[in-house]
């Protein structure tokens, strides 16, 4: 009987995850750094005392999500992460439930799609053992804004259309590589269209306490009242990237959400770290 | 853990505990419904299970005459489906289906609600039925992202018919895709009881192609936003409830629909053509509040519950009286009625002869005259020649001038098109091949791969705004020019097509 070890592994787990061993150098040189300029987010909802745009600083992002390939590699290195091995707290019962077996991807699983069912927590240990981090939120939609062709997504006829469209399909059963889709004004491919992706704060997304009978805003933006403070009400894909980032829990694994790492900028000190 | 999922455990303790449950007591019923009030004590009431129904079916009415612990586990999928012929539509339901699965719990029954999102849901859902009191009607407490499961708890309080939906941002959305449903919470004394009952639920789709338009059909938000929907369809999709899946009656019974609307918007003017409802319990409530409705009016998020006793035999059309919505977007449905005729309530045709609308009897005489005589002349026209000859060219010459308006452009004034890009229609063995398909892209355009004369095209052609008179004269034009001879297309052709292809 193991009822006695869950317990054990989960103290172990709670520690802060250092870089065990030195990650596999092929895993490294697949995940390129775009750098993404300064610039500014206007977030979808927002209490009424913060302002409605937030400038972001310049930083690094990875040009595609993480794939199964790499984050292998990763639970190769650091056996705490790996299916048996991970802790309740820090990931579900989901978590790469669709791996063919610990350090096995299988058929459900191609090598070069994006890692899904992982948590933030597991997200955000792959990112510290790379020596990176997960974007915030502002980072993410500022990087994500942008078109194809120019800076301005919103402004590209059907960009919009595009995203919805991939919006109401249905996640298929095995997902196509990571860094297929078309790159975008800054070089970034994937941020719309493969899968949903961890941000660092998504915790923030819509509450600002634990409790929803004490937050001003409905983390559940449930009917009407999720267009109450809204800033665009015709903006689908972003109420629907807030609603799936509110209704996550940092042990959540979700079979369309990955993630990517961000990087801050060393040589702009003044405002490279919130 | 891994081995024993926690939902399964949960589950075998709570049939555990049922087992152990003392039987209930044979308590007055307003003690038994002060402790449904109380959740402490609802661990007292006896558990069942819901039986859930899909549209159009309803589950039996409620026997019981004491509140119970009700468990409804209803799962939400999106799943490709069709919305009409050729024409599909990725819907979000929950239980798989438009409108979702129907519930029937009894006023004053607590009810154990468990919302599932299927792991390939690319996003989170809720669900807010309206027969909650309390925040959100569930939606604050049962928010769940794909692959996960939540459960709440709710005493229903009020009995009526009642509509749930998903209640996620953007919830139009949400709505426009399907979902929603009916929970029918019966009063303590039940309704009245009735022969047959059914489920049916009006909705809209918000696609971005036009109504017909096949292929895989994206949400429009701009039309949502503007309420311009392409479809307005009985339980989600045109044409669920005609033919083999009609509803049934026999003569002599009484039939009670459960009709709500879904939306996202669009308010219903219900009516079931060739019936009077005998009763209608108005929005949805518990009153047989009104007697020998035509037509009643059923908002969005709202619901009503009709009953009409069958007296004779026929099919029924169940539609949105706001008649564009029945004869453009969908919104039909039918109910087939066999039995005995009752030539005494209705005869059916008795009298069928000419009518002529003149005052006295010498007008009478002339017109008739003059009848016989224009259909004389139409008959030597056409048995002369010469006559059809010359008719004949006007009708070319004609079709020749529509056809250096609306044609020549892309398909060339000596029809061989462009290679490559434009199909020729000189000699070609695609328009030779089918004419009905011919005047269908006219009418409605073409678009996608084809193969003329053994060379491929794929390129969009736009429909054509002409006349069914344009319509024929350009096309026997273009099927007896450059070497072609086609035969020819009468109006009454397209006409037909066009009437076939709405």
């Amino acid at each position: 009987m193991k009822t006695g070890l869950p317990l054990l592994l989960l103290v172990l787990a709670a520690a802060p995850a250092p870089a065990e061993s030195a990650p596999r150098p092929e895993a490294e040189r697949a995940a390129v750094l775009v750098a993404v300029p300064a610039g500014t987010y206007a977030p979808l909802l927002r209490q009424r005392d913060e302002p409605a745009e937030v400038s972001v600083a310049p930083f690094l992002l990875e040009a595609r999500p993480v794939t199964n390939a790499e984050f292998l590699a990763f639970v190769t290195a650091h056996p705490r992460w790996r299916r048996s091995r991970v802790g309740p707290l820090f990931a579900d019962r989901g978590y790469l439930a669709h791996w063919a077996g610990e350090l096995e991807l299988g058929p459900g699983a191609p090598a070069d799609a994006p890692v899904v069912r992982v948590s933030w927590f597991a997200a955000r240990a792959f990112a510290a053992a790379r020596g990176r981090r997960l974007p915030t939120t502002a980072e993410w939609e500022r990087a994500a804004a942008a078109g194809f062709a120019g800076p301005d997504g919103a402004k590209e006829p059907g960009f919009q259309a595009a995203l919805l469209a991939w919006l109401t399909r249905p996640t298929p059963a095995v997902l196509p590589a990571a860094g297929s889709g078309r790159p975008n004004h800054l070089g970034l491919r994937d941020l719309h269209g493969l899968v949903w992706e961890w941000v660092d704060d998504f915790g923030t997304a819509m509450t600002t306490g634990e409790s929803r009978a004490d937050t001003g805003l409905e983390r559940n933006l449930f009917c009407g009242a999720g267009a109450a403070g809204a800033r665009d009400l015709t903006d689908y894909p972003a109420f629907m990237r807030t609603g799936l980032r509110s209704s996550l829990r940092g042990s959540y694994t979700v079979p369309n959400l990955g993630f990517r790492c961000a990087q801050s900028l060393p040589a702009s000190p003044p405002s490279a770290e919130p | 853990m891994k081995n024993q999922p926690l939902p399964r455990r949960l589950a075998a303790l709570l049939l555990a505990a049922a087992g152990f449950l003392p039987a209930p007591l044979p308590a007055s019923e307003g003690t038994v419904l002060a402790a449904a009030g109380r959740a402490p004590l609802a661990a007292d009431l006896p558990v069942e299970v819901a039986l859930l129904t899909e549209a159009p079916a309803v589950p039996p009415p409620i026997t019981r005459r004491h509140p119970a612990k009700v468990v409804v586990r209803l799962e939400v999928r999106e799943v490709v489906k069709r919305l009409a012929d050729g024409v599909e539509y990725t819907f979000w339901t929950f239980g798989g289906n438009v409108p979702g699965s129907f519930i029937r719990v009894r006023e004053g029954d607590f009810v154990e609600f468990h919302l599932d999102n299927h792991p390939t849901s690319k996003v989170p859902h809720n669900i807010d039925l309206h027969a909650v009191t309390g925040p959100g009607g569930g939606a604050a407490s049962s928010f769940t992202a794909p692959g996960h499961s939540s459960q709440f708890s709710f005493t229903a309080l009020n009995p009526g018919l009642f509509v749930y939906h998903c209640a996620t941002a953007p919830v139009p959305m949400h709505i426009a895709n399907g979902m929603y449903g009916l929970i029918l919470v019966e009063p303590k004394d039940g309704f009245p009881k009735v022969d047959r009952e059914y489920y049916v639920m009006q909705g809209e789709f918000y696609t971005a192609g036009r109504h017909g338009e096949p292929g895989l059909q994206s949400f429009d938000p701009a039309k949502a936003e503007d309420e311009r929907a392409p479809y307005i369809v009985f339980n989600g999709a045109v044409g669920s409830l005609v033919g083999d899946r009609a509803l049934q009656a026999k003569v002599g019974e009484t039939v009670r629909l459960y009709f709500g609307v879904g939306g996202p918007n669009i308010t219903s003017s219900f009516h079931v053509i060739g019936e009077i409802f005998d009763t209608v319990y108005l929005e949805g409530g518990v009153h047989a509040a009104q007697r020998h409705v035509q037509t009643t009016m059923v908002p969005s998020g709202g619901s009503t519950i009709v009953d009409f006793r069958i007296d004779v035999p026929g099919t029924y059309v169940l539609v949105d009286h706001s008649l564009s919505r029945a004869f453009n977007k969908g919104a039909i449905g039918m109910l087939k009625a066999a039995g005995p005729e009752n030539p005494l309530i209705y005869s059916g045709k008795e009298v069928d002869e000419v009518y002529i609308g003149q005052a006295s009897d010498a007008g009478v005489a002339a017109s008739k005259r003059e009848a016989e005589l224009t259909i004389a002349k139409d008959k030597a026209i056409a048995a002369n020649p010469e006559i059809a000859n010359l008719t004949a060219e006007i009708r070319l010459e004609r079709g020749k001038k529509v056809f250096l308006t609306s044609c020549f452009a892309c398909h060339m004034a000596n029809g061989e098109g462009l290679p490559g890009v434009f199909p020729p229609l000189a000699k070609s063995d695609f328009l030779a091949a089918d004419k009905d398909r011919a005047i269908k892209a006219v009418l409605k355009g073409l678009s996608g791969p084809i193969t003329v004369n053994g060379k491929p095209y794929n390129n969009l052609m736009p429909p054509q705004d002409l006349s069914d008179d344009q319509t024929a004269d350009v096309l026997t034009y273009v099927m007896n020019s450059w070497g072609n001879a086609m035969g020819s297309v009468s109006a009454a052709d397209v006409k037909r097509v066009r009437s076939d292809n709405k």
